[in-house]
């Protein structure tokens, strides 16, 4: 579809290449957001984690806790009117602490997800655009990075540092470009020999037009549904780094932390201390997969991870 | 077929020698040298010195990094300093364990994803599809751990049928000694690794089922039971091939918190205790080794796809 109208765009008098910008912009969104509609699954997804970032950031404004400060005298309470799921082991409310750990895991995910795919897309265009030794030698250092063992690398840095939210992002957002840059770079491959990027060139148009005008465009659907996966995985991979005690220092509350403190209470029977956050993760985690799977068949992207 | 085997392999020695040097760079970042960690916080700079040259730790990085990857690719994986043993040793101790949990996890995890995944593709769009694609969802977005807990909480806390714990003897024959002990570590993974599979699986036999040769079977009057299991199942084996090489880090990530979550006397074991005591050479070793692992498992399985699938094209 693209292609035909960008075609048509070089074919036609007076045309500079790549115009009509901001149509192209808006038509893709347009896509996306009839890809949504048109999928039940898609649309099933994007309910709940507007459903969950509601309860998380929304929440908080109609139910008052006190997430910073413990109390010790209100300790591993089992659910009542004044904590409708109980307390944990420091008197922190768990309906208000699920809120606040959302927050935490939500844009975590969601800044991976940002950042990685930024990374993902301007490595692998400019490495499939670039071609020959150049393409080999950027491929041949993500297989490297790929091959490293991550989640064993952090449980080494988890003994070195307290991440910040900051850190933490960084950090796996620099272990998560990979994917993205990959797929990228398959797509750029078969689009750089594409009609209508030779006809932007005769025309004059630079290897940087081409890259940001043209063949990252094309792309949208495979960065798109890519990115929905990635937040699910920053998600995941939190709450499994949370686990092995790579986590945002206290009182900072997140799912995986409320989890891998819950645990702790397994033989105690102090149920809402680990329930309730493992089935936050899981709701979150499914909704964008759900997301992601109904956008990959709706806007027809192939992707051959999942 | 001969240079496309040398090119994956030449590849995958590049690829391993660039670990091996990104492993030494982060050995050399991190806070806190290697002697500070041994001898401890208030060892004096004349005891760090003498350490330091003692082990070679004095000399310029370049020199370091030739003698260390030298080692490895003499097997030599480094000396733990706290254990007062070669990380080979720990690692070969270990090893057996895992190959159980692992070997055992994923025949498993195989012998349900395939089978289920040629059901969900011939039923397609039907209960038993969305059934199994809905179990298959929740096992794949929930964190491995999770999972574990679950299990210990019904089988090991309310039912109290099997123990929580996995075998706590170290050897193989310890391990062995104890079969209920390995029943949730093995569950746990091999539930996640099906979770892993299944959703490839199901793709790839829809895929295969729309293919000539399966109409062609049924033209020729073939029953269903005979397509599915002489067409279908064969055919699809292939892709399995590649998917168990390409997954491999992610089972022994999974196999890493399986480990620590039932404190199975495993590799994965050995190297979070050592990470979190500062045991530095055991680290780097194991994750030079798991590294080893990915890499020779992608290119064992570009390889055995290219000797299974003759349509296979290398140039």
């Amino acid at each position: 579809m693209t292609d035909a109208s960008e075609a048509t765009a070089a074919l036609s008098p007076g045309a500079r290449p790549g115009g009509g910008e901001a149509a192209r912009h808006d038509a893709a969104w347009r896509m996306i957001l009839r890809a949504f509609v048109a999928n039940k699954l898609a649309l099933t997804g994007l309910i709940m984690v507007v459903a969950v970032a509601l309860f998380c950031f929304a929440g908080p404004l109609f139910w008052h806790t006190n997430q910073v400060s413990t109390n010790l005298l209100e300790v591993n309470k089992p659910p009542s009117a004044a904590h409708p799921l109980g307390t944990d082991d420091l008197g922190y409310d768990v309906l208000g602490r699920l809120m606040a750990g959302g927050q935490s895991s939500l844009a975590v995910g969601f800044a991976v997800a940002l950042v990685a795919t930024m990374l993902g897309v301007l490595y692998g265009v400019i490495s499939g655009f670039a071609g020959g030794v150049t393409d080999a030698a950027l491929m041949r250092f993500v297989d490297i990075v790929l091959a490293i063992p991550v989640v064993y690398l952090f449980i080494d840095l988890a003994s070195e540092f307290k991440p910040t939210l900051g850190l933490l992002i960084v950090v796996l957002a620099l272990l998560s470009w990979l994917g993205p840059a990959r797929l990228v770079r398959g797509e750029t491959l078969s689009l750089r020999v594409r009609e209508y990027v030779q006809a932007v060139r005769t025309m004059g148009g630079r290897s940087g037009r081409i890259i940001v005008r043209h063949l990252v465009p094309n792309t949208a659907g495979t960065i798109v549904v890519n990115a929905t996966f990635q937040v699910a995985d920053a998600i995941l991979t939190l709450a499994v780094l949370s686990y092995l005690g790579f986590s945002l220092p206290p009182p900072t509350a997140t799912w995986g932390g409320m989890l891998e403190n819950g645990v702790n209470f397994l033989y105690d029977g102090y149920w809402w201390e680990i329930y309730p956050a493992g089935l936050m993760i899981v709701l979150t985690v499914v909704a964008f997969n759900f997301i992601g799977d109904g956008l990959r068949d709706s806007l027809d992207v192939r992707l051959q991870r999942r | 077929m001969i240079t496309y085997i040398i090119r994956r392999v030449g590849q995958a020695i590049i690829v391993l020698a660039g670990v091996t040097l990104i492993v030494f760079i982060l050995q050399h970042l991190l806070p806190g040298s290697i002697a500070r960690a041994i001898i401890g916080p208030r060892a004096t700079a004349l005891q760090i010195a003498a350490f330091n040259r003692q082990y070679g730790l004095d000399r310029p990085l370049p020199l370091q990094f030739a003698s260390f990857f030298g080692q490895l690719l003499r097997g030599n994986l480094g000396y733990s300093f706290k254990q007062n043993m070669s990380v080979d040793a720990i690692v070969l101790h270990d090893l057996p364990n895992d190959m159980l949990l692992v070997g055992v996890s994923l025949v498993l995890a195989l012998l349900i994803a395939i089978p289920v995944g040629i059901l969900q593709a011939v039923r397609r769009n039907q209960l038993a599809d969305y059934a199994a694609t809905g179990i298959s969802f929740v096992l794949y977005s929930m964190p491995s751990y999770l999972l574990g807990l679950l299990l210990i909480a019904l089988f090991a806390v309310r039912l109290r049928l099997l123990p929580a714990e996995a075998p706590q003897q170290p050897t193989i024959t310890g391990v062995l000694s104890d079969p209920a002990g390995l029943v949730l570590p093995i569950a746990t993974l091999t539930l996640v690794t099906c979770a892993l599979f299944s959703r490839y699986m199901r793709s790839s036999a829809i895929d295969s089922l729309a293919q000539d040769y399966i109409r062609t079977a049924r033209a020729k009057g073939l029953r269903q039971t005979a397509i599915l299991s002489r067409h279908l199942l064969r055919n699809s084996l292939i892709p399995v091939v590649t998917l168990v090489g390409i997954s491999l880090p992610g089972i022994l990530t999974f196999g890493l918190i399986v480990e620590q979550l039932f404190n199975f006397p495993g590799i994965g074991l050995a190297y979070f205790n050592a990470a979190v005591n500062g045991d530095y050479p055991v680290v780097f070793g194991v994750t030079v080794l798991v590294a080893l692992a990915t890499v020779l498992g992608n290119l064992f399985a570009d390889i055995a796809y290219a000797v299974l699938d003759p349509r296979v094209r290398y140039d």
